[in-house]
């Protein structure tokens, strides 16, 4: 596993059975090499078939919304009771996949964990890309949505004000500043990796195109400097920024009075299970991609370990919620809370929530297991099941609760029409079509801060050679 | 316009390649205790102790940001002070128009939306940046800074700066090449 060849005796290997965060043999050169090259070869073939599938979905999306704004928002399956549907639960289920990019971009920075380094990029692009998504559903939902302006405080003609009391408007400044605060982060990530692709293209209108994008960066020691401590700075800015952001959304919900939303576990249950959802969805974009680009040597067994590991982690603290529910219907007293619990479990939306203890309580614990973790496939198939089980859970969290709550008069079934459901899709088609377009023109790993971690590069030499993809732990 | 060239030294400046970190950093040490003080290094990735080397450790950025960050506080309150209390009061069952804690959350995400945007374009200015054209891009070999070599420049402004003694200094460092920065 050494690399570094300069002849002195090494001391035995710490935990040698541990896989390291980039293959042996890797230079500054070669992961430079190597990552632009996805980027500057000619397209792959299963790339434009993956584009065309996505690209089909996104269509679908399109049909979708173009029905709605012709016949509004009746097409879709909301009624009293249930008036937050498919919307919703879509909404929420985006917003907290995007959480994951940022845990990896920011939170882990700071918490100095080295194998973020070749998946925060592709992380952080996965969190805007489903920011855009969850934003599409709010935005559909206020039946005309090209007023949506009226949700942002302006001085109008109307003299009105929005309601700052209100957790509507609160998500509003939560989600706008996070969609931006991501996408500052992200643009800053790329500027010097832009710099190469500048210098490393020889297509004349892609060094323009990545030269204009690039600023001009040119790896002064001072640019770097200020880079260094606005990206630190950022990274502690978005830390609890992506925490309040599912805070906010779980107010949406624990501030009204109905059952199954009035309680005080919901914002850091909520926090977890977009932590978790958003692992599962990094593991089933980063298991595909680093086999179709031939990213083994920076997308290792380690970073899809650790991902199960964080995945098995945060999946706990989900099922913890889930018993504190249980838990707070019974403690409380409560007719309606208790009703609510059992109406869960022995309702006619029964099925669901078994489905989701299913996926989301006993399926990740095979994670405990080893052999599971290390197997790529294994970890795909149980990221696809987290995937389903929370979107189960918000559907549980919104139309269970809603569809039977204090008064039996008021009571009704929830089920999604076609529209709702080919919404739905469309917005995975808009996802998969915006990430097939950023692994096909931008570097998907980050390559500056690959160059710290390989021998000969920053952390390499300043560790008395000793190269970091032999486990140093600080 | 004379006045202006007349000034001008005939080149930028002159570039020193060098294939490693180690030896990038004990030519910037060399070269200081020679006196020179208008260098800047190029590097392929954030390294420290070429900062440290260079003296260049000095940044506002910090303080920029936390003064973004107040200034968004301060805003975000504001407004909802203004609109909820002064413009726009809403009697909902008698209860306080200055409902100070449902102020708190917006009043939080335009803290972060000050510093951060701050962070970001406050690094952008601090770097000169967008700054499309720039004599070290002249040298052919530069395009290699992004990819894995160290660059070293010497202005020409340098009150220590002679073409052929500076040049001579930069072949002394055992560099992999040296060349002059046309502007």
């Amino acid at each position: 596993m050494a690399t570094l060849d300069d002849g002195a005796p090494r001391a035995p290997l710490p935990k040698p059975h541990r896989p390291p965060v980039v293959a042996p043999g890797h230079t500054t050169t070669t992961v430079t090499d190597k990552i632009s090259s996805v980027v500057l070869q000619r397209t792959p073939k299963w790339w434009f078939f993956g584009f065309a599938v996505s690209f089909f979905l996104l269509m679908i999306f399109l049909v979708s919304v173009t029905t709605l704004f012709l016949k509004g928002v009746g097409i879709w399956g909301i009624n009293w009771p249930i008036g937050w549907g498919f919307d919703i639960i879509n909404f929420v289920w985006w917003i907290g996949i995007g959480h994951a990019g940022t845990l990896i971009s920011a939170i882990l920075l700071l918490l100095r964990q080295q194998w973020r380094t070749s998946i925060n990029r592709f992380a952080e692009a996965m969190t805007l890309f489903a920011v855009a998504c969850a934003g599409m559903y709010p935005l559909l939902h206020l039946g005309r949505p090209w007023l949506f302006y009226w949700l942002l405080p302006y001085p109008n003609t109307m003299s009105l004000w929005p309601q700052f009391r209100s957790p509507l408007i609160w998500d509003v400044f939560a989600v706008s500043t996070y969609a931006t605060v991501s996408a500052l982060f992200w643009f800053v990530g790329l500027i010097p990796d832009l710099a190469t692709m500048r210098d490393r293209a020889k297509n004349k209108a892609a060094k323009i195109a990545y030269g204009m994008f690039a600023l001009g960066w040119r790896g002064s020691a001072k640019h770097w400097h200020n880079y260094e401590v606005a990206s630190l700075l950022l990274a502690g800015l978005a830390t609890p920024l992506v925490l309040s952001v599912h805070t906010v959304v779980s107010f949406d919900f624990s501030i009204g009075i109905i059952p199954g939303w009035h309680a005080t576990i919901f914002p850091p249950y909520f926090v977890a299970g977009a932590i978790y959802a958003g692992f599962a969805m990094v593991l089933t974009l980063a298991i595909p991609l680093r086999v179709a680009f031939g990213l083994e040597d920076f997308i290792t067994s380690r970073h899809l370990q650790n991902m199960g590991k964080v995945m098995l982690a945060t999946g706990l603290i989900v099922v913890y919620g889930y018993f504190c529910e249980i838990f707070f219907a019974w403690y409380s007293a409560n007719h309606y809370e208790r009703f609510m619990m059992l109406n869960r479990a022995l309702g006619p939306y029964r099925f669901h929530w078994y489905m989701l203890i299913f996926c989301n309580a006993v399926v990740p614990q095979f994670l405990w297991i080893k052999k599971v973790r290390s197997s790529p496939l294994w970890l795909f198939v149980i990221s696809m099941f987290v995937s389903v089980g929370m979107w189960l859970e918000r559907f549980v969290i919104i139309v269970v609760s809603l569809h039977r709550d204090f008064l039996p008069a008021s009571w009704g079934m929830y089920r999604g029409t076609i529209w709702d459901w080919g919404t739905f899709i469309g917005t995975m088609g808009l996802f998969l079509t915006l990430f097939f377009l950023f692994i096909r023109v931008l570097p998907a790993i980050s390559v500056f801060e690959m160059r710290t971690i390989v021998p000969g590069g920053g952390l390499g030499e300043q560790r008395d050679g000793q190269p970091i993809h032999q486990e140093v732990r600080s | 316009m004379s006045a202006l060239t007349r000034s001008r030294p005939p080149i930028y400046g002159i570039m020193a390649e060098f294939t490693s970190s180690r030896e990038l950093i004990a030519a910037i040490r060399r070269l200081r205790q020679a006196g020179y003080r208008k260098l800047d290094a190029f590097t392929p990735y954030p390294i420290e102790e070429v900062v440290d080397a260079l003296d260049q450790h000095h940044t506002k950025l910090p303080l920029m940001v936390l003064i973004g960050g107040i200034l968004g506080g301060l805003g975000g309150y504001a407004l909802q002070y203004w609109s909820q209390v002064l413009v726009y009061p809403m009697n909902i069952g008698g209860r306080p128009v200055h409902s100070w804690p449902a102020f708190i959350v917006p009043t939080f995400e335009t803290t972060i939306l000050g510093a951060a945007l701050t962070a970001v374009f406050g690094m952008i200015a601090l770097n000169g940046l967008p700054q499309p054209y720039h004599p070290v891009f002249n040298v052919p070999r530069f395009a290699e800074a992004s990819r894995d070599r160290y660059f070293l420049v010497i202005e020409a402004d340098d009150p220590k700066f002679d073409r052929e003694a500076t040049r001579q200094h930069l072949a002394d460092l055992n560099p992999f090449e040296v060349s002059e920065v046309e502007h």
